[in-house]
């Protein structure tokens, strides 16, 4: 018997939009229960909603206050939220290339010494991994992985780097991400992929949705400059492997 | 075709309009105008849609010249001195370049931002519906980027209507009025009350990301870091260091810092325009009277249209020009590396 999914608190984020928390920690299960909702809504739209983000442990539902108020608008999520049963990983599977190590990530050496390990370890522990974009935030298509092996969970970097390539793969705290725009980020840095998350006047324009599952398979450096250029012309170098 | 070519343009100027919700979840945030009823004003006065895209001015002084016919603008916003070819043009007005004629706009003052809409609106290419400018995701039309010397801004020749002006709402300095939340759990009602006790002023590092407040510091009960969730326009967070900072159009569409309190959507266009180091207040209220204000400030919006009035006698509006001149603060010394006031204004 399964047991009854416990109620989200509805937190106030101005006056136009509604923080529906499951968890305040990073949990599958509530990240589940926030995916499941989000889809609910798509199905069964509630008028007054404008947009929804998902989050690791929340869903932020902004709204327009002209249309519904905030308790007529929590009840009705919080009916939702009670149909809303977790479900299996996302239908779409994408394996995702990556050029591990060397000038494509610069930290590699560093995170092996660091557990103890060699950097064929960490390579074939991140590649071995079943991950599943819990969000996607920050920045235009800047996805966030669940499912990183306990083993190469480890603390940020003390000095955040204020600039990182475009299409690093990186490791931080017990997540690990793919990082679609240049910027400043504090992870440890793998890899690169050539896959562009986000890339304009391409269809579509964001190439992963929250729920997806993901892995990762190991490309040599060559294979990554070749990759990348066939993905700056707008070919799609992800695969989809269950359509 | 007519077009408006920049001559003259400071840091933070930029292409804006209202900007591109519904892709927050893939981490496109909405941008937009900073001020949205000083954009949907300036708008109307030139019989544009509210919020068809203008320029947004930040603090410095700004030139345009009409090219290959005459252009008809609107202004509204941060008031300053605007003058046409020598002959002086009242804030919340419209007027019109004709062909090779320059309007050349002073500093900012009582307020930060500055609104010039265009009539028959701005050529672009729009993308998630907007040409609104965001440099970290490559978006913005006619350049994805702010505005630099020597950019053009095409639109059609200026039709013969009569000049307008537009009746707002004073501005007051009455506190910024938030409600607390959603993190508002993880400080104590120590902490609330500091925060809602004190003056704050807005720091001159601040952006179209974020403002960044100074006062007391704000600490937390337990660390500063949360699992990263959404933010809205006006979310307050409070970083390791105990200095707000509230989230701005351009901000982060998650964030990992706790949220003690957001600005009511009635209030943001006022906050978001209070000088650099001009102190002001934050006033918590409860949702019922945010959102009641927020219904008020539709209703406002709407109204924009019925609150113009013909033009007959302002060309040379002495009333007008004082109010936008001496609006009751100084011109700020400025610092030239950041669009903000380095100095508080003297008022």
């Amino acid at each position: 018997m399964a047991e009854p999914l416990s109620p989200p608190r509805l937190l106030p984020s101005g006056d136009s939009a509604i923080t529906v928390e499951f968890s305040r920690t990073i949990d599958d299960a509530a990240n589940r229960r926030v995916l499941a909702l989000d889809r609910i809504i798509a199905a069964e739209p509630i008028a007054g909603i404008t947009e929804t983000v998902p989050t690791y442990r929340s869903l932020l539902v902004h709204y327009d206050p002209v249309q519904i108020g905030f308790d007529a608008l929590g009840e009705q999520l919080l009916a939702q939220a009670a149909k809303a049963l977790p479900t299996a990983a996302g239908k779409r599977r994408w394996r995702i290339p990556v050029a591990y190590g060397g000038e494509n990530g610069i930290d590699l050496e560093d995170v092996a010494k660091a557990l103890d390990t060699t950097p064929e370890d960490i390579v074939a522990r991140h590649t071995a991994g079943d991950y599943r974009v819990a969000m996607i935030g920050f920045t235009p298509g800047w996805s966030y992985l669940s499912g990183l092996e306990k083993f190469l969970h480890m603390p940020r970097r003390k000095d955040p780097r204020l600039l990182t390539p475009a299409g690093t793969i990186s490791i931080g705290g017990i997540q690990t991400g793919v990082q679609c725009l240049a910027g400043p980020s504090g992870w440890h840095l793998l890899g690169r992929t050539a896959v562009r998350t986000y890339q304009l006047h391409r269809d579509p324009i964001f190439l992963l949705e929250p729920g997806d599952a993901i892995t990762f398979t190991a490309v040599d450096a060559k294979t990554f400059a070749e990759q990348d250029r066939a993905a700056e012309a707008g070919e799609f170098i992800a695969e989809l492997v269950t359509p | 075709m007519s077009k408006l070519v920049v001559t003259t343009i400071g840091p933070a100027s930029s292409v804006q309009d209202g900007g591109r919700p519904g892709s927050q979840r893939y981490g496109l945030t909405p941008s937009g105008a900073i001020d949205r009823l000083a954009l949907a004003a300036a708008n109307a006065l030139v019989g544009n849609e509210p919020f068809a895209a203008a320029v947004e001015i930040g603090p410095f002084g700004a030139a345009f010249t009409a090219r290959g016919g005459a252009v008809r603008v609107g202004l509204a916003g941060a008031p300053r001195s605007a003058e046409i070819g020598g002959r002086a043009i009242a804030f919340n007005s419209s007027a019109t370049l004709a062909d090779g004629e320059t309007l050349t706009l002073g500093f900012a003052r009582g307020g930060s931002f500055s609104y010039l809409a265009i009539e028959h609106g701005i050529e672009g290419e729009p993308m998630f519906g907007s040409l609104a400018v965001n440099a970290r995701a490559g978006l913005g039309s006619p350049y994805p980027r702010p505005l630099q010397n020597g950019d053009e801004l095409t639109t059609q020749a200026a039709s013969r209507a009569a000049e307008r002006r537009i009746e707002l709402p004073a501005i007051n300095d009455a506190p910024i009025r938030i409600v607390f939340g959603p993190q508002d759990d993880e400080f104590s009602g120590e902490s609330k009350k500091l925060f809602l006790d004190s003056e704050w002023k807005i720091s001159a590092t601040s952006d179209r990301m974020g403002y960044r407040l100074e006062g007391p510091v704000i600490k937390h009960l337990d660390g500063h870091n949360i699992v990263s969730d959404g933010t809205v326009n006006g979310s307050i967070q409070i970083p390791g260091n105990g200095q707000p900072i509230v989230l701005m159009p351009d901000r982060g569409t998650s964030g990992g810092y706790p949220k003690i309190a957001t600005v009511i959507s009635a209030d943001f266009c006022r906050f978001a325009q209070i000088s650099a180091g001009r102190p002001f207040r934050f006033k918590a209220v409860t949702m019922a009277e945010a959102q009641a204000e927020a219904r008020k400030f539709h209703e406002l919006l709407r109204s924009l249209p019925d609150r113009l009035r013909g033009s007959e006698d302002f060309g040379l509006n002495i009333e007008a020009l004082r109010d936008a001149n001496v609006a009751g603060q100084a011109v700020s010394a400025v610092d030239a590396t950041t669009w903000q006031a380095a100095e508080p204004a003297s008022g």
